[in-house]
């Protein structure tokens, strides 16, 4: 099998899954959401295996090339978010197979399978167009997830769909503008023919809005800690874990090829910026104050988003722009893992002890430690605490702000990992035993072994990746960002 | 390091790493009732690591040095040696774990969640370990992050609204000086390229010194107050007293031999290995760290005065002591650094003597305040006779081991033309006379009450158990510690005895 | 003004229009619609892009638009589904309260 038809792999096989799911019992639709998680890590790998040999891999679908033809690619970027798309929808599916309630019901599986595609497409994308049809399909998809939740996630889930949407028609006003100037949506020949640095500004602009609302990028980020903490659990995972993530990559691509090209994006991304640092000190702070286990996550997430769009200001300054390209990236996998271990680890949680309320969960940690350490662990990753993924994304991080000088971008970087473990202690604290009552005698619905183990094995994950970063950032070289596919 | 060592590659590094990280993982995996297994477990890991000590400190005092590395990031490797100052405090680290957790697994009989507890406990050496071994910035940086993280649990154990407080505070100290000695790693490895440890100071640190020294002060000074955090270093010393309140096992960990001393090690690494004393001389950092030391030893042993709980009196003298460590490191004079790297088993072992005697007096009288003390000496003659022969060694008294660093601080300050320093000592000294005389004396003296009832000066007096004073797995470590502060001082002169092994290192320290 | 001129104007003012409805509006039908003007005025720009002059307009530009239209009405599908769950347990709430 040659490695371009690999690209297509993970896009079609989830689609395929997500369809026969609609048809198939849910024993069976489980099982091959599985399986076909599984081979997408598999292709995942192979994937990274041909890059680190011959850098990007092409594949012109049906042999059409590009400007008619669709080009899709694998860089180093695609190469570890298919893994970590891979990862996170195995973990969701395993827990949503083990109980019925953390999936939210039979839609589940095609939802899933249909997500997984949009999301793989849009990691190996290399046009706007089929960027926004992905999008499209990704963000129906999700809203349709999140009303799984039941009657009461309606509202968010409506919500989350305007607010995606008019993101949406935000970019396709970006596409149009490519369009009109350059006559193609292609990535590579758009930046080629573009020569008008106000336009070029106004599509990175563009995008960035449309995409940071999508992505729950402050300020347009009210909409997620509604909706995620309303869906079922192994559709909160997969939200927070993989969905933002597409819009994110979106944004960089923009800011990949069209960044160099005018002396607008220099101002644009520092505005880029400065949301992204305000995001993470209102999402750390609001954190500190909720009540509940999934909206701490929640709001959590949105202070994360703003570590991921900080790697934006900093390829414009830093004397190297790798670093900062391979820093946020590393950021952005360690959150996702992250993340998808703390929400199944929350939702296990929850359900067990009958409520999501912090004090309703005393004495939990001592019936279900393996879960309460999955959360623990996952909170050190985002604070980006060593020996896990994210200390490697933010020592990266660091360096780049220090080689450019700017303060500012490192204060964040450095205090705001503070925050980040401030609420995850919070939530440990929560666990504790009340006072004298030593025997964790509080009876609690035990969940099934998978969905104990499940959180913690992606907690440990970002530990493993933490130990051998070498490995990611040796694939993330070989075809880096601004290497041009 | 220096240049005529042997350098060799070996797994062992990582050997001694895993002595403690697999029984760790083993035990949490543990369910509570399998109280045999585990405490199998933790002192078969302990003794393992004892072992390798013995067996490695021949070879690295003859040379030889041993490595190993792991690439990070491209470029950026992890990196582990034994070098002598390294191996010399992972001895003190596996010698004191041993006697820690057979303390630790009587302290805690009965009670709950001690898988949890000695799980972390284990780790909490592992990145002691760690530490001691790390051959360049990036990997000590690593390990001591990891040392709060396992730490805290431990701290927070019991579980009531005082011990989650305590950890709590306990954690932003340390967290925070976890993120400015992130700054300063990063900046320096920004500065001057992936570097490692070497004694009398790094080549490529000194160039860069040269160009730049305003950036090299300040990259110097963060990073003495990412460490200085964990050795309490004055202002940054108030998690210190806070986190007595975590379990007697715990508190005698964190002050003799984990954490305070992961900070004291950290402060000579970076003088003495990374920018090298002449430099940091030069940059007028060393006069800087020798105030702060010296204000932090008047400091701690005035706070402790104040204390009547036993354990925070114990912790402001610590406060104080370690700061011997640090003013010893920022003295020119290999004496001085002799002085101040034996200090680190000195102390060590006196603290944990005092901490597992203070844990006893809780643990068989209930007794936690000082003026509770009165005649115990008649109820528990063995404890208290260890508690003496500690507490004399912190007054600095001969032949015990706390002597040996006194006097080679003072002989040190001279030679380093700062005579203050002998000022610093004196005072010190007499202060913590008087803050360690009146408990010996009321141990001893004071007749004892046979009133029952909560006077403060009396205790109730329960009926002497058959046999020995206390469980033996209580009694016997302060014992053996107790009678290490002898030997240390009385056989400081034996071919491997800490103060021959301090003065090899020192000596290294000069070019 | 020429024609392709007219027709970006009308589709800018048009989105403008149906994006500030859609956040200032409070009911959710009329939301959903604002959100559909606010679609079709982005339609009606890239359709004046198809315009080349005197040759045969430019299919790309159409073939984008149609997948606009479909997207919408598929969004449009699910969110009338959603409203009309929201409006449901709005109303089973005021019944309680009654």
């Amino acid at each position: 099998m040659s490695a371009a038809a690999l690209v297509l792999a993970p896009v079609f096989l989830p689609l395929a899954v997500g369809a026969l799911s609609a048809v198939l019992p849910r024993r069976a639709a489980a099982t091959l959401t599985v399986i076909a998680a599984a081979a997408t890590l598999m292709v995942a790998v192979l994937l990274g295996i041909a890059v680190l040999d011959a850098g990007p891999v092409r594949l012109e679908v049906a042999g059409w090339a590009p400007p008619v033809g669709i080009l899709l690619a694998a860089d180093g970027l695609s190469v570890v978010m298919i893994g970590l798309s891979a990862i996170a929808v195995l973990a969701a599916a395993l827990v949503a197979a083990a109980d019925d309630h953390f999936a939210g019901g039979h839609a589940f599986w095609p939802l899933v399978g249909a997500a997984a595609a949009a999301v793989n497409g849009v990691f190996v994308a290399r046009d706007v167009f089929t960027a926004f049809v992905l999008l499209e399909l990704l963000t129906i998809a999700s809203v349709a997830l999140v009303a799984l939740g039941g009657a009461r996630s309606a509202a968010a889930a409506l919500r989350y769909l305007f607010v995606a949407v008019t993101g949406s028609l935000f970019f396709l006003l970006a596409v149009a503008l490519t369009y009109g100037h350059t006559g193609t949506v292609d990535l590579a020949r758009a930046a080629e023919r573009a020569d008008d640095t106000v336009i070029v500004g106004a599509i990175i602009a563009l995008t960035v809005v449309g995409m940071a609302a999508k992505t729950a990028l402050f300020p347009l980020h009210s909409w997620l800690p509604a909706a995620h903490p309303a869906a079922p659990t192994a559709v909160s995972a997969l939200l927070s874990a993989l969905v933002i993530k597409a819009s994110i990559v979106i944004l960089w691509r923009i800011v990949e090829y069209f960044g160099p090209l005018t002396d607008l994006a220099a101002p644009l991304a520092t505005a880029v910026g400065v949301a992204g640092a305000a995001a993470v000190l209102w999402g750390g702070v609001l954190a500190l104050r909720r009540d509940r286990l999934k909206s701490i996550i929640a709001y959590s997430t949105v202070a994360q988003v703003g570590y991921m769009v900080l790697l934006v200001p900093l390829v414009f300054t830093a004397s190297d722009p790798q670093v900062a390209w391979i820093g946020g990236i590393l950021i952005t996998l360690a959150h996702g893992v992250a993340k998808a271990a703390m929400f199944l680890a929350a939702g296990a949680l929850a359900a067990a002890a009958g409520t999501g309320r912090l004090d309703g969960l005393e004495g939990t940690i001592s019936r279900m430690p393996w879960t309460v350490a999955a959360i623990g662990l996952a909170g050190v990753s985002l604070a980006g605490l060593p020996p896990t993924l994210g200390f490697v994304g933010k020592w990266m991080l660091v360096q780049a702000s220090l080689d450019a000088g700017a303060w500012w971008w490192l204060a964040l970087l450095l205090g705001g990992g503070l925050l980040t473990f401030a609420y995850t202690a919070r939530m440990l604290r929560a666990t504790f035993n009340p006072p004298g009552d030593f025997s964790g005698a509080r009876e609690l619905t035990r969940p099934a072994r998978t969905v104990a183990i499940v959180p913690l094995a992606l907690a440990a994950l970002s530990v493993v990746l933490g130990l051998i970063p070498w490995l990611l950032i040796d694939v993330l070289s070989a075809a880096p960002m601004g290497g041009g596919a | 390091m220096n240049d005529d060592t042997v350098t060799v590659m070996s797994a062992l590094p990582v050997v001694l790493l895993l002595t403690s990280l697999v029984p760790a993982m083993l035990i949490f995996a543990l369910r509570e009732k399998r109280t045999v297994l585990r405490t199998t477990l933790n002192l078969a890991g302990a003794i393992a690591k004892v072992v390798l000590v013995i067996v490695l400190i021949p070879r690295v005092v003859a040379g030889e040095e041993l490595r190993a590395e792991f690439t990070w990031i491209p470029g950026l490797d992890i990196v582990f040696v034994t070098d002598t100052f390294s191996l010399f405090f992972v001895a003190l680290s596996a010698g004191l774990w041993l006697a820690t957790t057979i303390y630790a697994v009587g302290y805690l009989e009965g009670s709950p969640n001690r898988s949890r507890f000695f799980g972390f406990f284990s780790l909490c050496v592992t990145a002691t370990v760690g530490i001691a071994l790390a051959g360049n910035l990036l990997t000590f940086l690593i390990f001591f992050e990891l040392l709060t993280l396992v730490t805290y649990p431990l701290v927070a154990h019991r579980g009531t609204r005082a011990a989650l407080r305590g950890a709590r505070i306990y954690l932003a100290y340390t967290l925070g000086g976890g993120v400015a000695l992130l700054l300063g790693v990063a900046w320096l490895t920004l500065e001057v390229g992936p570097v490692e440890f070497r004694a009398g100071g790094i080549p490529e640190v000194a160039e860069f010194a040269a160009r730049d020294p305003l950036t090299a002060t300040v990259i110097g000074a963060v990073l003495l107050l990412g460490v200085g955090v964990k050795a309490a270093l004055f202002p940054l010393h108030g998690w210190l007293p806070i986190a007595m309140v975590a379990p007697a096992p715990v508190s005698a960990l964190l002050h003799a031999v984990a954490v305070v001393k992961a900070g004291a090690f950290g402060i000579i690494r970076i003088v003495e290995d990374v920018f090298g004393l002449a430099l940091f001389a030069e940059l007028g950092m060393l006069q800087a760290l020798a105030v702060v030391a010296s204000v932090t030893i008047v400091y701690g042993s005035v706070r402790a005065l104040a204390q009547d709980d036993l354990k925070k009196r114990l912790a402001y003298s610590t406060v104080s002591q370690v700061s011997y460590i640090a003013l010893g490191a920022a003295l020119l004079s290999p004496i001085a650094t002799a002085g101040a790297i034996v200090h680190m088993v000195n102390q060590g072992f006196m603290k944990i003597t005092l901490f597992f005697c203070a844990g006893l007096f809780a643990e068989e009288l209930k007794l936690s305040k000082v003026s509770q003390l009165a005649g115990v000496g008649r109820r528990m003659p063995v404890t208290s006779a260890a508690f003496t022969i500690a507490a004399l060694g912190m007054i600095g008294l001969p032949p015990f081991a706390g002597f040996i660093s006194k006097w080679a601080l003072g002989l040190g300050g001279l030679d380093a033309g700062q005579p203050w320093v002998i000022a610093v000592l004196l005072t010190s000294t007499v202060l913590n006379a008087a803050y360690f005389l009146p408990i010996i004396a009321t141990i001893w003296t004071s007749p004892r009450s046979e009133s029952e009832g909560s006077d403060e000066g009396t205790f109730p007096v329960p009926a002497r158990r058959s046999g020995w004073e206390a469980p033996a797995s209580l009694l016997l470590p302060a014992v053996a510690t107790a009678l290490f502060v002898i030997l240390f001082g009385v056989a400081a002169g034996w071919g491997y005895s800490p103060w021959v092994l301090a003065q090899i290192v020192g000596e290294g320290a000069w070019p | 003004m020429t024609t392709l001129q007219l027709f970006m104007y009308a589709g800018a003012f048009i989105l403008v229009v149906g994006v500030a409805a859609t956040l200032l509006v409070r009911d959710l039908i009329r939301r959903l619609i604002a959100l559909n003007v606010a679609s079709g005025g982005v339609m009606l720009l890239w359709l004046a892009l198809a315009d080349r002059g005197d040759g045969e307009p430019d299919p790309v530009p159409q073939a984008l638009v149609l997948t606009g239209i479909v997207v919408m009405a598929a969004v449009t599908g699910i969110a009338i589904v959603l409203a009309r769950r929201v409006e449901q347990l709005d109303d089973d709430l005021e019944e309680v309260e009654q």
